[in-house]
C-alpha cells in the first residue's frame, strides 16, 4: 500500500472515532442520565449502608451566568435559549453542533480562497470569542509546545541512552538511571512550579503567556525572540519530563540489541566498533522509540494541560480547563474533539515516521 | 475434584514460588528494599494519621493563617543548655515600613512540647476511636511543623490526612478498572469477530482522548452539592473510567493467543460455557501481566488524582489531598514566600518513585525477559 492510500484509509477509519468522541463530549455536557440510588445496602453485619441519591445529570446550566445577571431581561434570555437550541430535543441540539462544524463558505471557492472554504461555527465561548478561531490558535500553540519538547527530549535523551547502554553499570549509567527514575516520578505541575519559581527569582524568563505586552511594536527578530523566550519555560518543563522516559527506553532497547546475534556477526566479520554500534545496533534500537511516540502522545498532551495551566500558556489544555471551570459546553466539547484529532493525527504521524525509519514495516 | 485445589489457587496463576522469589528480590536489592520500606512507612503514617497529627483535618486558627513552620527550641535561650523542647507562641504583626505581614515569637512564655497528649478525638482507620496524640502543646501555643495554610489550618496534620486520600484513591480506582478491563478484554478476545470489533471500537474512542482532558470533563459534571464521600467515590469512578480501556486492549491481545491453546479447547470440548472458560481458564493466565500492571499503574493513578485535585476538580476543600493542598502553591508568590507549601509535592514524588522502583522489581521477577534492563 502506498503511503498516500494508507493516510487516506487511516483518516476514514478515524472519522467514526472522532464522531463518537463528539457524542461522548455532548452526552457528558448535556445529557440527563436520571438518578442513581438511593440505596440501602445490607451486608448482614451491623447497620445497612445508606447511599444517598446521586443525580446523574450534568448540573451545568449553560445560561447560569446570564440568569443571575439582573441586567439581562427575560426576553434576551429566551433569545439566547433559542440561539443555543436549548429548547430543542437532545438529538437536534447535537445535529446543530455537527452542522456547525461542517459549515462551508462556497463563495470562497469562486474567489479562489481555498483556505477560507471551511468556516466551522462552534459558537461563542465564555468570553464572547469565536470558539473555532480560538481553538485553532490554541491548538497551534499546544502543537508547537509538544513538538518542540519532543524534539529536544529526543536529541538529548538518545545520546544519553546510548552512552548509558554502552557503559553498562558504569558510574555514568548509574547516575543517569537514578536521574531518569526520579524524573519519571516528578509530577508535571510540581516541576512547572519549581521552574517558575527559579524563573521569577532570577528574572531570566517570562512565566506566562506567549507574547509580551509590547509584542506588536517589536521588529521581526524581536518578535521571534519574544516568542522563544515565552516558549522556553513550558518547553523546558515538558522536555525535562519527557527526557527520563526516552532515556530509559533507549538504554533498554540498545542493551537488548547489543545482545543480538547479528551484532556478534558484525563484530566477527571485523567491522569497526563504531559502525557496529551506530549503524547496526542503534539504528534498530531507535525503532521502538518511534512506536512509543504514538503511545506517549496522549500522556504528553495530558502533561501539557497541567503545564499550560500552571504557566498560563494559551494552549488547548488551558482552554478546556477554563471551559470546564466556566461550565462552557461549546468550549469543552470542541476542545475534547480537537484534542482527539491531535492525538489521532499524532499517532498517524508516528506510524508513518516508523515506516520511513524502518522500511521493512508493512503499512496495513 | 483433584483439580479443585489448583483451580482455587489458579485465580492468580503465577508460577510456583513467585512470591518467595519476589520477596528475595526485594530483600536483596537495596534500592527495591528502600522503596518497599518507604511505602510501608508512608502507609503506616496515613493509617495512624489521627494519632500522629497534632490537630484534626478541619482544625483552624484564623489569627495564625499562613504562618511559617513552628520553631521547636531544644536549646534554652537563656541558659544555653539543652532543655526539654519548647515552642513560643507567635503573634501576627504588620510591618508599617515594608507593608509585610510577619510573625514574631512571644518569648515571654515557653510552651513545652508534650508527648502522648490528650487532644481532639479521632478515629483510626475510621473505626478505632482515640484522643491521644503523639505530640502537642498547651492550647494558646501552636505547633505547626509545616506552618499553616491560608485558612490557618495545620499543614502537617492535613498532609497526613490528605495522604489517606491520595495514597488510597489509586488503589480503589484500579480495583474498579481491573475487573472491568479483564472481563471486557477477555470477552472481546475470546469471541472475536464482530463482537471484538464493536467492543474495541468503544475502547478506541476512550483512548483517543488525552486522559486528563477526559478526566477534567468527567469531573466537571460532579455536582457541587455532593458530600465529600460522594465526591470521593465519583473521583474514583472517573479515574477507573479512563483506566480500564487501555488495560482491556492488552488483555484482549493476550487472550487471542491463550485461547488457541489445547487446554482451552479441551475445556470447550467438555462443554464448559464461554464465560466460565474466560474467567476460570483464560484470564488467570494473564496474572503475571496484571500484577505488573497494577504495581506500574498505581503511580499513574496517584499522579492523575493529584493533577485533578491540583486543578480544583478532584477532592475539594475542606477535605485535604496532596493535590489540592498544592493548589495554594499555584500562586507563585505564595510558593516563593512559603517554600514549605511544596511538601505535598515532595511526598507525591516519593510515593510515585517508590511505586515505580517496586514496579521494576516486580517486573524483573515476573517477566524474566526484562532482566537485562535492570
Amino acid at each position: 500500500m502506498s503511503i498516500l492510500t494508507y493516510i487516506i484509509k487511516r483518516f476514514l477509519i478515524a472519522i467514526p472515532t472522532i464522531l463518537a468522541v463528539s457524542v461522548l463530549g455532548f452526552l457528558l455536557m448535556r445529557f440527563d442520565f436520571g438518578t442513581f440510588g438511593p440505596y440501602d445496602i445490607d451486608f448482614g453485619i451491623g447497620s445497612p449502608i445508606h447511599l444517598d441519591a446521586i443525580p446523574l445529570k450534568n448540573p451545568i446550566d449553560p445560561l447560569a451566568e446570564l440568569r443571575n445577571n439582573p441586567q439581562i431581561s427575560a426576553k434576551a434570555l429566551q433569545k439566547e435559549v433559542i440561539r443555543l437550541g436549548l429548547d430543542q430535543p437532545m438529538h437536534v441540539q447535537y445535529w446543530r453542533w455537527v452542522k456547525g462544524v461542517f459549515q462551508v463558505n462556497p463563495e470562497a471557492l469562486s474567489e479562489g480562497k481555498l483556505w477560507e472554504f471551511f468556516q466551522p461555527d462552534l459558537g461563542k465561548d465564555y468570553s464572547g470569542h469565536d470558539v473555532a478561531r480560538e481553538l485553532m490558535s490554541r491548538a497551534k500553540n499546544t502543537l508547537a509546545l509538544n513538538l518542540l519538547s519532543v524534539f529536544f527530549a529526543w536529541i538529548i535523551a538518545i545520546p544519553l541512552g546510548i552512552q548509558a547502554a554502552l557503559h553498562w553499570r558504569s558510574l555514568f549509567d548509574r547516575l543517569t538511571t537514578v536521574a531518569a527514575t526520579c524524573g519519571m516520578a516528578l509530577p508535571s505541575f510540581v516541576l512547572a512550579l519549581m521552574l517558575a519559581v527559579v524563573a521569577v527569582k532570577t528574572g531570566w524568563l517570562p512565566i506566562s503567556g506567549i507574547t509580551s505586552a509590547n509584542y506588536e511594536s517589536l521588529s521581526l527578530v524581536g518578535k521571534a525572540l519574544d516568542i522563544a523566550a515565552h516558549l522556553a519555560l513550558p518547553v523546558l518543563t515538558l522536555t525535562l519530563l519527557g527526557l527520563a522516559g526516552w532515556q530509559r527506553q533507549m538504554r533498554g532497547n540498545l542493551l537488548d540489541y547489543l545482545q543480538a546475534e547479528y551484532i556478534r556477526t558484525a563484530r566477527a566479520k571485523g567491522l569497526p566498533e563504531n559502525v557496529v554500534i551506530y549503524k547496526h545496533a542503534v539504528r534498530t534500537a531507535i525503532n521502538p522509540l518511534v512506536t512509543m511516540l504514538g503511545f506517549q502522545l496522549a500522556g504528553l498532551l495530558s502533561g501539557s494541560l497541567l503545564v499550560e495551566t500552571v504557566l498560563n500558556y494559551p494552549g488547548l489544555g488551558a482552554y478546556i480547563y477554563a471551559g470546564v471551570l466556566k461550565t462552557d459546553t461549546n468550549v469543552v466539547m470542541s476542545s475534547l474533539v480537537m484534542s482527539a484529532i491531535l492525538l489521532v493525527a499524532g499517532n498517524l504521524c508516528a506510524d508513518i515516521l516508523l515506516k520511513i525509519v524502518d522500511p521493512r514495516i508493512e503499512l496495513s | 475434584m483433584a483439580n479443585k485445589g489448583k483451580s482455587a489457587g489458579s485465580l492468580l496463576a503465577v508460577e510456583r514460588g513467585t512470591w518467595s522469589r519476589l520477596w528475595r528480590k526485594i530483600s536483596k536489592d537495596q534500592i527495591a528494599f528502600l522503596a518497599f520500606l518507604t511505602l510501608i512507612v508512608l502507609y503506616l503514617m496515613i493509617a495512624v494519621a489521627g494519632f500522629l497529627a497534632p490537630y484534626s483535618e478541619g482544625w483552624f486558627d484564623r489569627n495564625y493563617a499562613t504562618a511559617p513552620p513552628t520553631h521547636v527550641y531544644m536549646i534554652d535561650g537563656e541558659t544555653g543548655g539543652i532543655t526539654w523542647p519548647y515552642v513560643y507562641q507567635s503573634k501576627r504583626g504588620f510591618d508599617q515600613e515594608t507593608f509585610e505581614f510577619g510573625f514574631t515569637p512571644d518569648t515571654s512564655k515557653k510552651h513545652p512540647v508534650q508527648f502522648f497528649v490528650k487532644g481532639e478525638p479521632y478515629k483510626l482507620l475510621g473505626l478505632i476511636p482515640g484522643d491521644i496524640h503523639l505530640f502537642g502543646v498547651e492550647a494558646p501555643g501552636r505547633i505547626c511543623l509545616l506552618g499553616t495554610d491560608i485558612n490557618g489550618r495545620d499543614n502537617f496534620s492535613r498532609l497526613l490526612y490528605g495522604g489517606q486520600i491520595s495514597l488510597t484513591i489509586g488503589f480503589l480506582g484500579l480495583f474498579i478498572a481491573f475487573p472491568i478491563g479483564l472481563i471486557y478484554g477477555g470477552i472481546s478476545g475470546y469471541f472475536g469477530g464482530w463482537i471484538d470489533n464493536a467492543l474495541m471500537r468503544v475502547t478506541e474512542v476512550i483512548m483517543s482522548i488525552p486522559s486528563l482532558y477526559l478526566l477534567i470533563s468527567l469531573a466537571a459534571i460532579i455536582p457541587a452539592g455532593f458530600t465529600s464521600a460522594q465526591r470521593f467515590a465519583m473521583v474514583v469512578v472517573s479515574l477507573a473510567f479512563i483506566g480500564w480501556a487501555g488495560l482491556s486492549r492488552v488483555i484482549r491481545g493476550m487472550v487471542l493467543t491463550i485461547k488457541e491453546q489445547e487446554y482451552v479447547e479441551s475445556a470447550r470440548a467438555i462443554g464448559l460455557g464461554a464465560l466460565p472458560i474466560v474467567i476460570k481458564h483464560v484470564l488467570p493466565q494473564t496474572a503475571s501481566y496484571v500484577i505488573i500492571a497494577i504495581t506500574m499503574g498505581v503511580p499513574d493513578y496517584i499522579l492523575a488524582e493529584s493533577g485533578l485535585s491540583f486543578l480544583g476538580l478532584g477532592i475539594q476543600q475542606p477535605d485535604a489531598s496532596w493535590g489540592n493542598m498544592l493548589k495554594e502553591a499555584q500562586e507563585i508568590t505564595n510558593l516563593m514566600t512559603r517554600p514549605w507549601m511544596m511538601m505535598p509535592g515532595v511526598l507525591i514524588f516519593l510515593a510515585v518513585l517508590a511505586f515505580n522502583v517496586m514496579g521494576d522489581a516486580v517486573r524483573d521477577v515476573l517477566d524474566p525477559k526484562s532482566y537485562i534492563r535492570k
